[in-house]
Parts: C-alpha cells; structure tokens; sequence
C-alpha cells in the first residue's frame, strides 16, 4: 500500500507551471503526437476520388507551370540542369514549408475543441501538423527521383548533405509555425496573412529561379529570407552543384532561422497558459 | 487515507472588456497604436491619452479550498455560472489558475464533454482508437479494452462507418464507452450524463458507480440531485466563486436548494402580484410558498410536503368569492384546480378584512418535473376578480422522495407521483 502511495505522480497545479515538467510532459504525450498525425493524414483524402494522386499531381502541375514560364518564356540561365529539375529541387523545400508552415498555423484553431476540453501539452498538435507535410515531402521526393532517372541526370556525392538543408528549412518553419500557431489563437488576422505571406514568398524565394540571378551586392540581404540558403542547398546537393553555396548568407539565414526557432518556443509556451481561455 | 486532490486557496480571474475597445483583433491593436503615435506627433508635449479600456474582472472563482480523500466520490453541484465548470478545467489542467493551488496525486482522466477529439470523418473504430489516446489511453490499453469498448457502446454493426454518420445517440454512446474504460486513479466528470437515452443513462450511472467503487477518485459535476445522492459520498456546493459549503450529499443538496429559494424571484413575485388588474371586491397581497418553514420559490423538493398561503384583501361584501390555484404542468395543462372553500356545505358569504388562506400540496404527490401553480380568485357565477392567468408561480421539483428511489436515471413519465400503497406478495414460487 505505501510503495502504490509513493509511486502516484503528484502533481501541483499553480498559476505558473515549471518548464521542466512541461517538457516531460511532453514526452509522456508522444504516443499523442503520433495519433494526431495518424488522424491527420487519415482525413486528408477520405471522400476523394483520386485519393493520395493529389500529393503528386499537385507538385508536378506547378513545376510544369514554372519551367514553361521561367525556363520556357523567359529562357532564364539554367546551368545546364534540365530546368524542370531546377525547379523540382527548389519546391521540395519550398513546398514543404510552405505546406508546414499553413498547417501549422492553423492547427491550434482547427482543434479548438479540443483545447477547451481536454489537457495535453498544446506543442504537440502544431507539431504533428508540421510532421504530417513531412509525408507530402517523401512523395515529392520519390517525384525527384523518378524524374532524374527518367532525364538520366543522377546525383553525386554531395546528396548525402540534404538531410543538413532539410533540417535547416525545418528550422524557420517550426519557428515560424509555432509564432503563428499561438498568434492566430488571439488574431485571427493570422487566418489570412499567413497564406498571402507564403504566396508572396513564394515569388521572393528562388524557386521558379536561381539566386545567381540576384545581384552580387544584394545577396546578403536576399538571404534575410530564411529559405533562400536552404533552396541554394538543395539545388546544389541534388543537381550536382547546380546553385553555388553562398556561405554569408547562409550563415546569417541559419542563425536567423534559430533565433526565429528559440522565439517561437518562447511565445507558444507564453500563449499556451491561456490558449483555452481566449481560443 | 491520504488525500488525491488538495485545492488551496484557488481563484481564477477572467477579464472581461467591453466590445469598443476590445484588443482581440490586430487592426484595434494597430489603429489604437497609430491614433497614439499620432496624438505625440501632434502634440509632442502633452501626454498621450491613455487608452479608455474598459474591462471588468470577473472572478469565476475565489478562495476555494478543500481536500479530497482518496477513494472518495465526490459531487459539486450549484447554480449555472457558479464556478463548476471552471474548477474542472483547472483540476483538469486544461486553463491556470490566477491564484493558489492545487495537488493532484494520480493520473487524471478528465470527461468534460462527451465526445471530444472525436472527428467525423473517422470510422467508429478509427475514433475509439483517437479518442482514447486524446483522453490519455495508451494503445495498448486501447486495444485491451477495445472489445469491451464496443459492447459497452452498443454499436458494434456500424464500427466502420464515419461517425458523421452515426445517429446522435450512437454517437454518445460510442464516446462515453471510450470514456468509462479509462482507468485513471482520478475521474474528473462533467456533467455527461444528461445524454443519451433512459436505459444508456442507467447503464452510465452503473459504470460511475463501479468506478467509484473500485476505490477511485471521482469529481463529479451534475444537476441531477438524484444521481449526487446515488453516486456520491460527499458533496461540495459552490456558490458565486466560492464554497457555500462541504458536506453529504444529503445536507449539501438541502444548502443547495435553499439557495436557489432566497436567491430568486421574491421581488419578482410581488411585482407580479401588484401588477393585477385591480378588482373592486378583492384584492391579492402576497403568496408565499415554504417547505419546512422555509420560504422557497421555484425549487422544491417533493420529498416534503409544500405549503402554499396566499393573503388577500376582501374590500367588500362578497358572496361566492372563491380563491383558488391550478396546478398545471410545464405545458400548462391544468393537473388539478382546488379552491379555498371546496370542503364547505354551502356557498360562505366573506366579509370585508385581510385573510389568508392555506393549502399544502403533500409530499409524495409532485414527479421530479417542472410545474406551474397558478393562483386566481373568482366570484362564483359574476367575474374573476384576477385577470385570466392569474399568479404564475413555476416549480421545478427536485427528486427527494419516496417514489422510484431504487431506479435511478429513469425516465419520469406521466405528470404527477403519487406513493401509493402497494401490496406486494408471493402467491406460489414457480418450481
């Protein structure tokens, strides 16, 4: 009897909760986290006719219209790369943040009852959002795939770096998903800024072209968009080396995606403590 | 026996601001933000105004504290908006508290909505397995139970089909299923029983009861006085925020109703009395319904009989005058009608004067339902002397009495309850 007493978590509820157990708790919730992304990616395709082609036909339309706009009209320098291929490797990373970043800001709203209802550490529901565009990037990476052997146009040594440039795309969009998850829970604005931002974004980031394009002088600047240096990496990992590697830039753009990281922690664990009372 | 939940001291302050300077959307945040930068370019030396927010605090909760043995079944009961909800949600983690605390020994599963995390478009089958990793199963668990589970719910032909499909009874029935086979050491319920229907109710209160008896923790909130009685062995009724008091059930519903009688209506009942049309021979001066000596109004129990006087005035001499109630039911059909002076032999004639009139409607007669007792005065074969409704008074009857007590959770059917006296006896055992 006194070994169950001691054995039963005790638990202190008080106006500020300590970080430690927010962190275990966290942990102890996990299983949580992959039921959320099992619901979610169970969702995503009921009631469709065609189903998971979605995740592919989508990618495959865009890149057509890109390579036929950019490559096709405006004959911009290719470097020798199939331009679809070009284009390709820059929306596998755009896409999936894009994609991570819309999911993960509207994650919190969308599940608003469960917010209100149910306790569990709030960080998992914008992180299995996030996760869940992690499978639409596997897809679209088998698409790369099929497209370089279908082109005969294969990757060398420096794929074995894409992990690094995955992970450092997946930096601002934590980040950033995590700032707009907990802001759209107060202002609703967010609703509709976030998906101009990321069309802008889209046009700003070099995805339909290169950054050779961009002037020498503004580059650094250029690299003030977090995944500008991680379109860079992938192009250059995949293609051969296709896109040089701007090393300022990309140094500033990682630490910049860190801080953008460490921030968006720090503002959802501030906004978590009253998610359910203002949601 | 060490306590499983210790509340000290526990507030929760909300704030409430008023519509026109609601910050809550970003453009109200920026303009107020660009009309002060303004004002300072303006006026650089005077200060800028400060902006006229008005917001009110509203203490959902204040000063509670109490302590939880473990084991314990626990019932909290009180008005709407009395703090029931909110002390949950704090208990449950799901909102902080402003002040104090609270320590929880044990894994926690909190039911506060039946169905929560359930999604639509997922099969009953998909939803068992979600919800009940979102109520804090492991899959493990989940699949231990998971037949168990659907025999509970009942709908075992239709596991493959979206929820979205399902009947809203079925729909219940699959969530509360999911939700009676946690086995957490503390079992925080809001009020989830008031769904489903008779015989799903039943077999809740059931499991509730084997919860409890498990030696578990059970927190439990409901209006069903009947079921607090039945399932709990100790009661805490809140009132405005705070703890009116702690004790059986027995007793705390009994603070708790009384609350609802001082609480409501008097003022309201005489404004409805002095708006009466005025009548030259008679005129009503008050109506005052009590139990047990105590004044009520709108909440009886019908465990105990209840007294009804009504005062009024005679300003004439009248023969024939009659003052009488109905007693009609939520739909306003009359039950029974009984007059001050149905027992005399002939037709009294009254004289000028103040006079009250008594009746007691008898314990044991009122179901656990909703009543209107409407007083009215008429002189015999001339006029009513009030006009055609009369006083309406409403009732709710609380279930205290003798009637059905062993079968809890059954559906009260028919309008009143009379305790008749049954004989029951076995004629021949059947061999």
């Amino acid at each position: 009897m006194t070994t169950e007493e001691i054995a039963l978590p005790e638990l202190l509820i008080e106006p500020d909760r300590p970080v430690l157990h927010y962190w275990r708790d966290v942990w102890r919730y996990r299983e949580l986290f992959w039921f959320f992304v099992w619901r979610d990616l169970l969702v995503r395709y009921k009631q469709t006719v065609i189903g998971v082609s979605w995740s592919v036909l989508r990618p495959l339309a865009t890149m057509a219209a890109f390579s036929a706009v950019f490559g096709i009209l405006a004959k911009l320098p290719s470097h020798g790369v199939p331009y679809p291929l070009l284009v390709f490797a820059a929306m596998l990373p755009w896409n999936f943040f894009a994609n991570a970043l819309s999911e993960g800001a509207a994650s919190l709203i969308g599940n608003a009852n469960l917010m209100t209802k149910i306790y569990f550490p709030r960080i998992i529901v914008p992180a299995a959002a996030m996760a869940v565009s992690l499978i639409d990037f596997v897809i679209s990476l088998a698409i790369m795939a099929v497209l370089m052997l279908c082109s005969g146009y294969f990757p060398d040594w420096r794929v074995a770096f894409l992990p690094l440039f995955l992970l450092l795309g997946a930096l601002p969009m934590v980040g950033g998903g995590l700032w707009f998850a907990a802001l759209n829970v107060k202002y609703r604005d967010f609703k509709h800024l976030v998906p101009f931002l990321l069309q802008f974004g889209l046009y700003l980031s070099p995805v339909g072209f290169t950054s050779e394009l961009v002037p020498q002088r503004w580059r650094l600047l250029y690299s003030l968009n977090p995944m500008a240096g991680v379109i860079d990496g992938f192009r250059w990992s995949l293609l051969r080396g296709a896109a040089e590697l701007y090393w300022p830039g990309i140094i500033l753009s990682s630490s910049l995606s860190l801080c953008l990281l460490l921030s968006g922690i720090w503002y959802f664990r501030k906004a978590e403590r009253v998610i359910a009372d203002v949601i | 026996m060490p306590s499983a939940i210790c509340v000290d001291n526990l507030g929760k302050k909300y704030t409430i601001s008023h519509i026109r300077q609601d910050d809550s959307s970003l453009r109200e945040l920026l303009s107020r933000g660009v009309a002060r930068c303004g004002h300072r370019l303006l006026h650089p030396l005077s200060p800028a105004p400060a902006p006229a927010r008005v917001s009110e605090e509203f203490w959902a909760l204040q000063g509670v504290s109490f302590d939880i043995a473990r084991g314990d079944r626990v019932g909290i009961i009180g008005r709407n908006g009395a703090g029931k909800s909110t002390l949950l949600k704090i208990l449950s983690r799901i909102t902080q508290p402003t002040t104090g605390s609270a320590r929880v020994r044990g894994r926690v599963a909190s039911l506060l909505e039946v169905g929560s995390g359930f999604h639509p478009e997922l099969t009953g089958r998909e939803n068992i397995f979600l919800n009940g990793a979102i109520l804090g199963m492991s899959k493990g668990e989940i699949v231990k139970k998971f037949d168990e589970i659907v025999d509970f719910s009942e709908v075992e032909t239709f596991l493959d089909t979206p929820v979205k499909r399902y009947s809203s009874g079925m729909y219940v029935r699959l969530a509360f299923a999911v939700a009676a086979h946690l086995e957490p050491e503390i079992l925080i319920v809001d009020e989830v029983l008031a769904v489903g229907d008779a015989q799903f109710q039943k077999k809740c209160l059931g499991k509730m009861e084997t919860v409890g008896s498990e030696g578990r923790t059970v927190l439990f909130v409901s209006h069903n006085m009947q079921a607090v009685r039945y399932l709990c062995n100790s009661a805490i009724v809140l009132r405005e925020g705070k703890v009116a008091c702690i004790d059986t059930p027995e007793r705390a519903i009994d603070e708790y109703l009384r609350d609802g009688m001082v609480n409501e209506g008097g003022g309201d009942l005489a404004g409805r009395i002095a708006a009466l049309p005025p009548d030259p021979a008679f005129r009503l001066v008050a109506i005052d319904l009590s139990q047990q000596g105590r004044g009520c109004d709108e909440v009886v129990e019908n465990g105990q009989p209840l007294d009804l006087a009504i005062e009024y005035d005679v300003l004439q001499q009248t023969t024939g005058l009659r003052v009488y109630f109905d007693l009609c039911d939520e739909y306003g059909t009359i039950l029974f009608r009984s007059f001050h002076d149905e027992q005399s032999d002939g037709i009294p004639v009254v004289h000028p004067g103040r006079y009250r009139s008594r009746a007691t409607i008898p314990a044991n007669l009122l179901g656990p339902s909703r009543y209107e007792i409407r007083v009215r005065a008429s002189i015999f074969n001339v006029r009513a002397c009030t006009s055609p409704e009369g006083v309406r008074i409403k009732l709710k009857v609380e279930q205290t009495g003798r009637y059905n007590k062993a079968y809890l959770g059954d559906t009260f059917r028919g309008k009143l309850a009379p305790t008749l006296s049954w004989e029951n006896e076995a004629v021949t055992p059947l061999r």
